[in-house]
């Protein structure tokens, strides 16, 4: 099964540059990422820009709206995401807590709506 | 040849029996083969129905468990076909075909039931749909039952049912008793599910339907036999069984709570206990401790001798704290410091848990009785009103307003 891991944030608790919590963040997304790679598991994987960069759009009735900033006004934000396949929800959650930010923020595991063959 | 309304009653009075005795297994291989709650619970159900007329016709099969096996597998193509939903792919269909056309007298039916259970409680279920689940499958409960348990309407607790069946399938919760690294977590998440709908049964009155009680004390029953050798597993049985035991001492006749220490004890189920009692001691044996040994050695500690060995009681609260770091421990805990002679320090650590548990009846109770031993009465009986707005049952009520007339005579 295919599962999309969104990774949310506030980044007034995120490792700030230069410090040891840092260097030990971006190891933690390198050897989650080759641990991924090897077993064969990521189909793909981001980090976003900061959610001040965020734009939202709505089409209401011929209008569209448009709105600077993120969807949701909470403190937490999408930060990225890894969409893997994997048998099940277990081995995806045994991922999902291989992820960094899940130690100061929070992941969402989502299973990736799959029709399956007609027959 | 027997007459067909004696054959009919004699029927329906075994599919009965089946249904209370059987349902769990037959629906832990049924949701085995098909991967979906709803569609084995419907097929179970179909099966059943057809025993009634085919059965009443034809007389008893030789191994009746799986005639309704091979009958649902029957059932299950069918719907399968029907909706034409093909969740199950060509080759399962196969195989399912195969479970249909086989030999309806083989005996020889295994037991899934320890996948289901960790399937029902798997932690990405919430913990009410995981009791829920759990009542429904393995113990036989309608949906009606389940949620006078949650005082739910039915159409609610139906709902929710139908949420979390959903959910296990569209999630990829697997079918799976999980392995050593994780059976530590999910194990006590189980048992979490278990001693909740013991309590659940255990705080209730007798006229409110099935006897949750026993149903915890069956599914502990069950687990134990399907993984022996577990001290936790065994833990949690004894801990059942000793409260169990007691049941009929803790209300007096009028319906009012009775603490440990006041209840009289030849009411106590003595073989009941002995066993809980016996089961401890099993399950310390094997040396590996862990949070339901701990509780059930506490019980055991307040039911030998003629008084609780307090020292020893507050040694084990030391070694629960270290698997529950939880202030409802700590609690606990405070209450045995000050029953083994440390009143004063046990007030103290109750102050400091205040703020956590504001909200928990059980903690203005505990910290009444403790400004009683000290003769502070003004705070004991303030401590015995603030429990008595959050008690949610009539029998502590009673008790704790009884407990705060002697006080306020003072």
């Amino acid at each position: 099964m295919k599962y999309m891991m969104l990774i949310y944030a506030d980044p007034a608790n995120e490792p700030v540059y230069g410090t040891p919590e840092f260097e030990k963040m971006m190891a933690g997304y390198l050897s989650l990422s080759e641990k991924m790679a090897a077993d064969g598991v990521m189909l793909a994987g981001e980090g976003l820009k900061e959610a001040e960069t965020s734009t939202t759009l709505r089409v209401r009735g011929e209008k569209v709206e448009t709105m600077d900033g993120p969807f949701a006004e909470t403190k937490e934000h999408l930060g990225g995401f890894y969409l893997i396949d994997v048998p099940d929800l277990d081995a995806a959650l045994e991922y999902a807590a291989l992820i960094p930010s899940a130690e100061y923020g929070t992941v969402e595991v989502r299973p990736v709506m799959d029709y399956p063959d007609a027959g | 040849m027997t007459a067909p309304a004696s054959n009919a009653i004699a029927v329906t009075k075994i599919l009965g029996k089946l249904a209370r005795e059987e349902q769990g297994r037959l629906l832990s291989i049924l949701i085995g083969k098909l991967r979906d709650f709803q569609l084995a619970e419907d097929v179970l159900q179909d099966a059943m129905v057809s025993a009634v007329s085919h059965w009443g016709r034809n007389g008893l099969p030789a191994s009746p468990q799986a005639w309704l096996l091979q009958v649902a597998h029957r059932k299950a193509i069918d719907r399968i076909r029907r909706t034409k939903t093909a969740e199950l792919a060509g080759a399962d269909l196969a195989l399912l075909m195969e479970e249909a056309s086989g030999q309806d007298d083989n005996p020889d039916i295994p037991d899934e039931r320890l996948r289901l259970v960790f399937t029902c409680c798997h932690p990405a279920l919430e913990r009410k749909s995981q009791v829920a689940l759990t009542l429904r499958t393995l113990g036989g409960l309608t949906t009606e039952e389940i949620a006078r348990v949650f005082l739910d309407r039915e159409t609610t607790m139906g709902q929710r049912l139908s949420r979390a069946k959903t959910k296990v399938a569209a999630a990829g919760i697997p079918y799976e008793v999980p392995g050593p690294e994780q059976w530590p977590a999910r194990l006590d998440a189980v048992l979490g599910v278990v001693y909740l709908i013991f309590t659940t049964g255990h705080a209730g009155t007798a006229d409110d339907g099935r006897d949750l009680a026993q149903e915890a004390l069956f599914l502990c029953r069950l687990l134990n036999n399907l993984r022996p050798d577990d001290p936790e597993i065994e833990g949690c049985l004894a801990l059942l069984t000793i409260n169990h035991a007691r049941r009929a001492a803790r209300l007096d006749d009028a319906g009012v709570r009775i603490a440990l220490l006041d209840q009289d004890r030849a009411l106590w189920e003595a073989s009941e206990l002995k066993e809980g009692l016996a089961l401890v001691e099993v399950a310390l044996s094997r040396g590996r401790l862990g949070p339901y040994q701990i509780k059930a050695a506490i019980a055991a500690c307040h039911c030998e001798g003629d008084t609780p060995d307090w020292s020893q009681i507050l040694l084990l609260y030391d070694e629960l704290l270290a698997f529950e770091p939880t202030d409802v421990v700590r609690l606990n805990r405070a209450v045995a410091l000050a029953e083994a002679g440390g009143l004063e320090a046990a007030i103290g650590i109750v102050d400091g848990l205040e703020a956590g548990l504001s909200d928990y009846q059980p903690f203005h109770a505990a910290r009444a009785e403790l400004f009683v031993r000290a003769g502070r009465w003004q705070q004991a009986c303030m401590a015995y009103e603030k429990a008595i707005a959050l008690v949610a049952n009539e029998a502590d009520k009673l008790f704790l307003k009884r407990r705060l007339a002697r006080v306020a005579g003072n």
